[in-house]
């Protein structure tokens, strides 16, 4: 009887990718290859001050001395990096002034993404700054956000306008020398979203950028810095799509957070990039570094993520609470279905003193996917009178699964306070049947159950990313149901 | 005829708990079903209800006129069977609003009917809130859970009363309620009371059918239903206890 249950587990699981499909634009390729030629080449492309030049060869030769990390629970397969294009542009014909002017081809990849510029622009006041292939398409909203002195654009175009924040903000967080994909995306990162809030400002709308990588054997190095200046506060959301293709492709990203005293960043990420088919085959590497200092007191930074996509997972979003009285959130769903593997977890790393951190994490894991949580909590010796409380749950459909975590705990005084709670469980045979007797079938009662599990999480996200990611969930889990 | 069962043998796990269980159920009727503890009245109900632990070894079960036994747990459930649940499961994290309008909206499809309007579905449950006398908070809370004994009962009936069943079984519905929520939980009962539908309700006590006055008493008892009467049966019982079948078996 066990094994029937698992059956339809099993059936319901196997769902396949819904946003496999490739844009046919023009691209723009740099030569195949990492080299300081390439790297050369990007910068000339992007026509960047001497200053960044220099940071990326310095990056580049740290990289060449250091090797791939194996710590993480995962399996993957060595990364040729000689075969990777680490530039792919759109061609633009010239430059864009209104949404009329943006290849159809791209708005129609945007409308099967869902996430139509037309729309987005009248929803709820959602800035969209969407970004294919490393370079930033079309900004909107950016005549609102002026008005409040609000800096929100690609990265590129903030190194042309603003070289002066760049050069201050940029690897301030996460130096070039952090780990090895650090290194690698401060060599040859292409573009990404740049966002200044002045003092003072509190962002009136989410700011949103949609990432998605189109071109066949194309990693994607994008860099996001938000810099939240005292008394400052944004909302951001990053969401991810890529199409479906055979060749495992490489993201290895860089997000950087500064809040100063008083400031507050929310950052949350739904991330559904193609985890591959059901055998294991192709699938996105998501190697990313994400971390944010709370550098005045009383500053605060929350992650939010729904990691639902790529075959590998290997991030931490991170916070340094410098400031006293500062807090770090992180709060995060992550699904694995099939062969995919997510290594996932966050690092609160106490500082200064009676700072604050909360850690909620649910993994759920299903098909022959392994799914771990790795959090690090640290008090340092004057972070007197700091909190922790750290929550990681499991939950497992199916026998072939396989859930782990790894709680690593450091606390160097003794007025602080560091609570962990884990829990694993599963969704019982007799959920299943109180659901499908009250006309709910198992896809269903299986989304449903999923959703309430992740409830905790998902309400931590902006209204209009909660429903998407609720159907995100159920989708990624068997296929169909919304 | 509404539900017939002829012969049904069931168990789990090779062990036999119905022996050959004989019932037959029609429109506007309401069926008391009582017997000693572990006698197999919820085996019968979960089997009625479609759950697949339990294995029919034989026997025929149809249902206005189709084989059960070929249907699966949701389609028997948007075919108008409803089962109340002796231990309601709690579903952590979804609201009853949620998972009614899941509910709803599938059997809504299944009749061929769009989902249900939000607006139309609150007003639909507010309605259905007070046939139950349920506050207006619980609905917010996830499925049973940290509900009290009374308040998952309660829970049972209003899911009941949102779906309009045609045939509902109750499985002891009635334990564990203060006198006032029992006589909440009838009236509930008797208010959806149709001459199209049916009820049976399986219980211990004599005291439920003082408000739901049954049609037809029955005694199952090791897997048979052993002696049908009418609503004095009961009371009968209730005098006699079950020593007096028990002897009578013998
Ligand atoms: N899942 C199961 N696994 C093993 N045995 C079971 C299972 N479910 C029921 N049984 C057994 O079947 C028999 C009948 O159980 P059932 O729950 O149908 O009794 P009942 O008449 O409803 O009793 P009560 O009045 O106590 O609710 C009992 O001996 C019980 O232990
Ligand atoms: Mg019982």
């Amino acid at each position: 009887m066990e094994s029937d249950a698992n059956h339809i587990l099993d059936q319901v699981t196997q769902g396949e990718y819904k946003y496999g499909f490739v844009t046919d634009i023009e691209t723009e390729l740099a030569p195949r290859g990492l080299s300081e030629e390439t790297i050369r080449y990007i910068s000339a492309k992007k026509n960047e001050p001497e200053f960044l030049l220099d940071f990326r060869l310095k990056a580049f030769s740290h990289w060449l001395t250091l090797k791939q990390p194996t710590w993480a629970h995962l399996k993957i397969d060595p990364i040729d990096f000689q075969d990777i294009i680490y530039y792919a542009a759109p061609k633009k014909k010239k430059d864009l002034e209104s949404l009329d002017q943006v290849d159809p081809e791209l708005l129609a990849t945007f409308n099967k993404l869902g996430i139509s510029l037309e729309e987005q622009k009248k929803l709820a006041g959602v800035a969209v700054d969407a970004v294919i292939d490393s370079v930033s398409v079309k900004t909107t909203f950016s005549d609102t956000l002026a008005k409040h002195g609000i800096i929100f654009c690609s990265f590129s175009e903030a190194v042309q306008k603003h070289p002066e924040l760049v050069k201050q903000y940029m690897g301030s967080v996460v130096p070039y020398t952090d780990n090895y994909f650090a290194a690698l995306n401060s060599a040859v990162f292409s573009d990404g979203s740049f966002c200044y809030i002045p003092k003072g400002v509190r962002c009136p709308v989410e700011l949103s950028t949609y990432f998605r990588i189109n071109a066949a054997n194309t990693g994607q190095f994008e860099r996001t810095m938000i810099v939240a200046d005292e008394g400052a506060y944004v909302s951001y959301m990053e969401g991810c799509t890529a199409p479906q293709r055979d060749e495992n492709q490489l993201h290895a990203a860089i997000v950087e957070i500064v809040a100063m005293k008083d400031a507050e960043v929310k950052y949350s990420t739904v991330q559904n990039w193609y985890p591959g088919d059901k055998n294991g085959k192709g699938g996105i590497y998501n190697f990313v570094t994400k971390r944010g200092i709370c550098k005045g007191s009383n500053s605060k930074i929350s992650w939010t993520q729904v990691e639902t996509g790529s075959a590998i997972t290997w991030k931490y979003p991170s916070c340094i609470l410098l400031g006293d009285h500062s807090v770090g959130e992180f709060y995060s769903v992550a699904v694995t279905n099939n062969h995919q593997q997510a290594d996932t977890g966050t690092k609160m790393m106490h500082l200064g003193r009676n700072t604050r951190s909360t850690i909620i994490s649910k993994g759920i894991s299903a098909g022959k996917s392994n799914n771990s949580y790795r959090g690090l909590v640290r008090i340092s010796k004057n972070a007197v009178n700091s909190r922790n409380y750290s929550q990681c749950d499991s939950l497992l459909l199916g026998e072939h699964c396989g859930a782990h975590t790894f709680p690593y705990i450091q606390v160097d005084n003794k007025s602080s306070v560091v609570e962990h709670e884990a829990t694993t469980s599963k969704i019982s045979e007799d959920q299943l049947f109180y659901c499908q007797q009250r006309g709910i079938d198992t896809e269903q009662a299986i989304g449903l159950i999923v959703n309430g599990y992740a409830r905790e999480v998902l309400k931590k996200l902006p209204m209009e990313f909660a429903v998407e990611a609720q159907k995100l969930l159920a989708i990624s889990l068997e296929g169909s149901v919304g | 005829m509404l539900l017939s069962i002829k012969d049904l043998h069931a168990g789990i796990n090779g062990k036999e708990i119905l022996k050959g269980v004989n019932l037959e159920v029609n429109k506007g009727e309401v069926h008391a079903i009582m017997g000693p503890n572990g006698t197999g009245k919820s085996t019968l109900a979960s089997v009625i209800a479609g759950r697949d632990v339990f294995e029919v070894t034989s026997g025929d079960v149809s249902y206005q006129g189709k084989n059960l036994l070929k249907m699966s747990v949701e389609e028997r459930a948007r075919e108008g069977i409803f089962l109340g649940f002796q231990y309601p499961v709690e579903i952590p994290g979804v609201s009853i609003t949620n998972f009614m309008r899941t509910a709803v909206n599938e059997l809504r499809k299944h009749r061929g009917l769009d989902p249900l309007p939000g607006g139309d579905f609150i007003r639909l449950m507010e309605e259905k809130k007070k046939l139950v006398e349920i506050t207006s908070n619980l609905t917010n809370r996830s499925v049973n859970e940290g509900f009290s004994g009374g308040e998952k009962k309660k829970n049972e009936i209003f899911q009941m009363a949102m779906l309009e069943p045609l045939l509902a079984i109750l499985d002891e519905t009635d334990s564990g309620l203060d006198i006032d929520a029992l006589r909440i939980v009838a009236n509930g009962v008797n208010r959806l009371r149709r001459p199209d539908n049916a009820f049976v309700v399986i219980t211990h006590y004599q005291r439920l059918l003082d408000y739901i006055v049954p049609d037809f008493v029955h005694v199952l008892f090791e897997g048979r239903i052993v002696k049908s009467g009418g609503k004095e049966l009961a009371l009968e019982l209730e005098e006699k206890g079950y020593d007096w079948i028990k002897n009578e078996q013998d």
